[in-house]
C-alpha cells in the first residue's frame, strides 16, 4: 500500500495547532512509518508545493500572500484540513474584522506601511473548499490522531458535533452554571475539548466555537437573568471564536441592541 | 448467560468471497465465516446484520439472500455514509465483522398462497430484492409477483437488466414510474400510485411489501386502500439510524417501536399514524 | 421486622460492607453538590446540609437539622453506576493476515455498595432493568454492574421544589429494589430489610429492633417529604400522557418551547431513566488494534437521527418532542411503565431551567400544582 502524503500548512496563528502533531510523541513515529510528512517546518519537511493527499491547515487568511498561497494549496492536495479556531473561523485575530484596522496599524506600528495586511482576517473556508474541519483554540491530539487513523483506514475523519455539556456529564463533572451560577458556554459550545474547564469548576468559554444548532437568543436571556450585562455577554460571544458565524451574529445584535 | 447461535453481542471475522458492482455507487459484498466455513445461520428476507470496517465501526445492510451456498451471505450497499464508503474499497480476500442476523423480516407465512405486490421508491432498495429474490428461489409457493418501481428522474433508474430478467421470469409483471423521464423512457411518467391501476390487483388475495420514502409509502397504501386492498395486507420496511440493533441504544426509535427489533418489517396498521410525520 | 441502626454504627456498617469486599459508595460534597464517592468514613456525610433547587438551580445550604440525609438528591446517583457513561464493549486486533481477532470486554472490578439511593433512583434503575434486562437481548455489561451491586437506600425526609415522586408513585419511601432502606430519625436510623444480603448484614451489625416510637417517627418523617412536594406531574404520570401527547403532536407549545430549549442534553444525561447511546469507534496509534466502546447520548444531539445524509430530527423543536413524547408516552408501548420517576433532575439541571411537569401541563391542560 502507498502512504499517505500529508503536508501541515501554517497560515496567520501561535502555531499551538501544529503541536498537537508533536504531542504525539512516539505515536507519532509509529505514524511516520504509516505516512508520508512531506511537508511540516515545525517537525523539519520543508516542501510547501508538494503535492498531497491530506493537506492540513493551521491559521486565518490575514495577508494578500496567504490569499494567493491557499489556491496552490488547494490545487496540490486532494483532501483538506482545517485545525484550529483560526482555520476554521478567523481565530482571535478577526476581533480586527469588527474594528478598523488601518487606524489600528498606526496606532501600533512605528512604520505601518512595511506590514501588508488584509483588513480581515478570515476562515480558510471562506476562501477555498474545505473538506474538513477540527475545532478548538488549540486542537488537542486526539483530535488529530482520529482524522490521521481516517486517513489510513481510507474513510473521511469525523468528529462528534455534540455540545460541551454532554461530555461534561459523561466525566460526571458537576455543572457550574446551575450550581454556582457561572457563565458556562458549554451548552453552545462544540465538543472536542473533554469539558476542560468544568473539570477544574472553571466556567467554559467556547474556544471551541458554537455546536450545531446553537440557540444563542435563549442562552443571552438566561445570561441575563444570571446577572450579565449585554456588554459581558457580547464579550463571550465575541472572543476566540468571534467570527465563527453563529457567535457573531449573536455578539453583534448585543452590541447593536438599544439601551432600554 | 446464555450463548446466542448467531453473533449478537461480539462480531465475528468473516471474509469477503465475492464483490460485484451494481451501479456507480450500489455494490455487492458477499461474505463467508472465515473461521468456519462449514457454519450457517438461517435469516429471513428483510432482515439485516450490522457490518464492521475495521477503526471505523457498523453499519445496518439488509442481507439480500445467500451466495453460491448456503454459507455464503450477500449484502447489498449502496456508498452513502463513512463506514459504506470504506466498504466500498473492499476486496475479495479482505476481511469484515458481521454481527445478526437483527430485526423482523417480511411475512413470508402471511404470503405463502398469495399475489404479491412489491412496491418501491428511490433508489436501490435492497429489502425489496431480497424478497423478490426469495419468491423467485420458492416461486410455486406464491401467485403472481408484481414489481412497480418509482423514481424521481427516469435517469435515476438502476438495475435496468435485472428489472429486464425479473420481467422474464414465469407469472411476473413489472412496472416502472418516473416524475419526470427522458424520451424512449419504457415506464409510466408520473407518480408510483398511478401505475396501482394498470397492475389489476385481486385485492382479496394480496399481500403488499413496500419499501422506500415515507411520503411515497403513505400515499401508496392510501391508494390501495381506495382499490379495497385491507390495510392488514400491507407491511412495509422502515429505515432508522441504528447501532446496536438490540433496541437498547434508542436511535432507530419510531413511536413506540424499535425499528431494529420490532422492524425494520412492520405491518402498515403498525406505523401508519407516524409515517408521515415530521421528526419521527 | 425493622431494626435501628444508631449513627454511631455506620462507620460499623461500612466495615462490614467492607469486609464483604464491597466498596463503598455515599453521599459527599463536591464542587456544590451531593455527589456519590467512596465511603470510608461517617463524618464525610453532608451532615447539616440540604439542596434548594429551582429550574436550573441548584445551591447546598445549612439546615436546621444536623442530620447526614436530609436533602433531595444530587445530580447523579445509580445510573452512571449500571449504566456507565462510557464503557468498553468489544475490542479487535488485525492479524498479518489482515483477518479480526474480536474479544469481547466485560466489566471487572470490586462489587459496589451503595449508600443513599433515593426511592426515585430505585424506581429508575427498575425501569432500566426493563430496558436492558428484559426481552429478547440482554445488556452484558448493565447486567454484570447490576449483579454486583447493594444498595442501602434512604428514605426521603425532605423533598426540594422540583421534587414531584408523590405524584408518579415512586416515593419518597422505597417499596423494593433495595437491599436495605433506612430511614432517618433522631440519632440513627429506622432500617428496613429488603434482601438475603441485607438481612445478613443486619444481623451482624447485632441491631436492635426499633421500637414503636421509632417506626412512628420515621413514618412521619416520610410523610413530611411528601407534604413538601408542591409540583407534580399532570394525570398523575399515568398511561393516559400517552394518548394527550400523541394526539397532540402540532399543539403550538413545542415551538414555545422550542425557543427557550438549548438542546444541550443536560436534561437526558441527567434523566436515571434516559439509556440512549451510541458507538465509537478508537484504533489504536498503531492502526493494529481498536475498541469499539459506548457512551451516553441524547436525543438531543444530531447524530442521535442522522441516517444518511439526512437529519430526521433537525430542530429543536423535533427533538424536544422525541424527548417528552417519549418520555412520557411511548416509553408505555415500548415498556409498560412511563419513563418518568419524579426525581425533578431534568428541571434542576437544565440550563435554562425548562420543566417538564409545566409543559405537560401546557399541553394536557392539567395542573402541575400539587395542593
Amino acid at each position: 500500500m502507498e502512504k499517505p502524503r500529508i503536508a501541515i500548512h501554517k497560515f496567520t496563528s501561535c502555531d499551538g495547532c501544529q503541536l498537537a502533531f508533536l504531542h504525539l510523541g512516539e505515536d507519532l513515529l509509529d505514524l511516520a512509518e504509516k505516512v508520508d510528512i512531506v511537508h511540516f517546518v515545525e517537525m523539519g519537511p520543508i516542501n510547501p508545493l508538494a503535492k498531497v493527499d491530506v493537506a492540513y491547515i493551521e491559521g486565518s487568511i490575514s495577508t494578500p500572500e496567504e490569499k494567493e498561497r491557499i489556491q496552490h494549496i488547494r490545487t496540490n492536495s486532494r483532501y483538506v484540513i482545517t485545525i484550529g479556531a483560526c482555520a476554521t473561523a478567523g481565530g482571535i485575530q478577526a476581533l480586527r474584522n469588527l474594528g478598523n484596522t488601518q487606524e489600528w496599524m498606526k496606532a501600533i506600528y512605528a512604520t505601518p506601511d512595511t506590514i501588508s495586511t488584509l483588513n480581515t482576517s478570515t476562515a480558510i473556508s471562506d476562501h477555498i473548499k474545505v473538506d474538513f474541519e477540527i475545532y478548538g483554540c488549540p486542537v488537542n491530539t486526539q483530535q488529530i490522531l482520529a482524522s490521521l487513523l481516517s486517513v489510513l483506514n481510507k474513510v473521511n475523519p469525523t468528529a462528534s458535533k455534540d455540545k460541551v455539556c454532554l461530555e461534561c456529564k459523561r466525566l460526571g463533572y458537576t455543572c457550574v452554571m446551575v450550581t454556582k451560577g457561572e457563565p458556562c458556554m458549554g451548552p453552545v459550545t462544540h465538543t472536542g475539548c473533554g469539558a476542560l474547564c468544568p473539570s477544574v469548576g472553571r466556567a467554559c468559554y467556547a474556544c471551541y466555537g458554537p455546536a450545531e444548532n446553537t440557540n444563542t437568543a435563549s442562552f443571552t436571556q438566561w445570561l441575563s437573568s444570571l446577572g450579565l450585562s449585554d456588554a459581558e455577554i457580547a464579550r463571550r460571544f465575541l472572543f476566540i471564536q468571534n467570527n465563527a458565524p453563529a457567535f457573531k451574529e449573536a455578539g453583534l445584535k448585543l452590541r447593536t441592541k438599544k439601551k432600554p | 448467560m446464555k450463548k446466542n447461535k448467531h453473533p449478537i453481542d461480539t462480531p465475528v471475522n468473516m471474509n469477503v468471497v465475492a464483490r460485484r458492482e451494481e451501479s456507480s455507487d450500489i455494490f455487492t459484498l458477499t461474505l463467508a465465516f472465515s473461521d468456519r466455513p462449514e457454519f450457517s445461520y438461517d435469516f429471513q428476507p428483510g432482515q439485516f446484520n450490522m457490518l464492521y470496517l475495521f477503526g471505523v465501526g457498523e453499519v445496518p445492510i439488509s442481507i439480500l439472500e445467500h451466495g453460491k451456498n448456503d454459507t455464503q451471505y450477500a449484502h447489498i450497499i449502496r456508498r452513502v455514509g463513512r463506514v459504506t464508503q470504506g466498504l466500498s474499497l473492499l476486496k475479495v480476500g479482505d476481511c469484515v465483522g458481521l454481527r445478526g442476523p437483527f430485526g423482523r423480516g417480511w411475512p413470508l407465512e402471511a404470503a405463502k398462497g398469495k399475489d404479491v405486490l412489491i412496491v418501491t421508491g428511490g433508489l436501490g432498495c435492497a429489502p425489496s430484492v431480497s424478497i423478490i429474490h426469495f419468491i423467485l428461489k420458492h416461486r410455486a409457493d406464491y401467485g403472481r409477483l408484481m414489481i412497480l418501481q418509482g423514481v424521481k428522474h427516469s435517469s435515476d433508474l438502476i438495475f435496468k437488466k435485472q428489472y429486464a430478467a425479473w420481467a422474464s421470469c414465469p407469472n411476473v409483471q413489472v412496472a416502472l414510474a418516473a416524475d419526470v423521464s427522458l424520451p424512449n423512457w419504457p415506464g409510466h411518467t408520473g407518480l408510483i400510485t398511478e401505475l396501482l391501476d394498470q397492475v389489476h390487483l385481486n385485492t382479496a388475495n394480496t399481500i403488499v411489501m413496500m419499501c422506500g420514502p415515507g411520503a411515497m409509502m403513505r400515499a401508496t397504501a392510501e391508494r390501495l386502500s381506495t382499490l379495497k386492498v385491507p390495510e392488514e395486507a400491507i407491511y412495509l420496511s422502515l429505515e432508522r439510524n441504528m447501532e446496536c440493533a438490540m433496541g437498547h441504544c434508542g436511535h432507530c426509535q419510531f413511536g413506540g417501536y424499535f425499528i431494529c427489533k420490532e422492524g425494520p418489517v412492520f405491518n402498515y396498521l403498525e406505523v401508519k399514524a407516524l409515517l408521515t410525520q415530521k421528526g419521527f | 421486622m425493622p431494626y435501628f441502626l444508631a449513627y454511631e454504627q455506620i462507620n460499623e456498617l461500612l466495615a462490614a460492607l467492607s469486609a464483604l469486599g464491597y466498596r463503598c459508595l455515599g453521599p459527599q460534597v463536591r464542587e456544590g453538590a451531593i455527589i456519590f464517592d467512596d465511603l470510608k468514613d461517617a463524618d464525610q456525610l453532608p451532615w447539616g446540609l440540604r439542596d434548594a433547587q429551582k429550574p436550573g438551580y441548584y445551591r447546598l445550604e445549612k439546615s436546621e437539622e444536623t442530620e447526614a440525609f436530609a436533602w433531595a438528591n444530587g445530580p447523579q446517583a445509580i445510573k452512571p453506576l449500571l449504566f456507565k457513561p462510557k464503557e468498553s464493549l468489544w475490542r479487535v486486533q488485525k492479524n498479518a493476515e489482515g483477518k479480526y481477532l474480536f474479544q469481547e470486554t466485560l466489566p471487572e472490578h470490586q462489587p459496589i455498595a451503595l449508600i443513599g439511593a433515593r426511592a426515585c433512583d430505585l424506581a429508575a434503575m427498575q425501569v432500566q432493568d426493563k430496558t436492558l434486562l428484559t426481552g429478547q437481548y440482554t445488556d452484558a455489561h448493565y447486567a454484570w454492574h447490576r449483579q454486583h451491586l447493594l444498595i442501602v437506600a434512604v428514605n426521603c425526609s425532605y423533598s426540594s421544589q422540583n421534587c414531584f415522586c408523590v405524584s408518579t408513585q415512586t416515593g419518597p419511601k422505597a417499596t423494593s429494589g433495595y437491599d436495605l432502606a433506612l430511614t432517618e430519625i433522631e440519632d440513627g436510623f429506622v432500617v428496613e430489610i429488603g434482601s438475603e444480603k441485607g438481612e445478613a448484614l443486619i444481623h451482624a451489625l447485632a441491631c436492635e429492633s426499633a421500637t414503636k416510637k421509632a417506626l412512628e417517627k420515621a413514618a412521619l418523617r416520610t410523610q413530611h417529604a411528601a407534604n413538601m412536594q408542591s409540583k407534580r406531574m399532570p394525570k398523575n404520570n399515568s398511561r393516559a400522557l400517552r394518548d394527550i401527547l400523541m394526539n397532540n403532536l402540532n399543539h403550538p407549545r413545542w415551538e414555545e418551547v422550542a425557543e427557550r430549549c438549548l438542546s444541550c442534553g443536560n436534561c437526558t444525561s441527567v434523566c436515571p431513566t434516559c439509556f440512549c447511546h451510541h458507538q465509537t469507534e478508537t484504533p489504536t496509534a498503531q492502526n493494529d488494534g481498536s475498541v469499539h466502546a459506548r457512551e451516553w447520548d441524547s436525543c438531543f444531539t444530531q447524530g442521535h437521527s442522522y441516517i444518511h445524509g439526512q437529519v430526521i430530527r433537525d430542530t429543536t423543536e423535533k427533538r424536544y418532542k422525541q424527548w417528552l413524547t417519549h418520555k412520557l408516552g411511548t416509553w408505555w408501548d415500548q415498556f409498560d411503565t412511563s419513563g418518568c420517576v419524579g426525581c425533578g433532575r431534568c428541571i434542576t439541571w437544565c440550563p435554562v431551567g425548562i420543566d417538564l411537569t409545566e409543559e405537560m401541563a401546557a399541553i394536557s391542560g392539567e395542573s402541575n400544582e400539587k395542593k
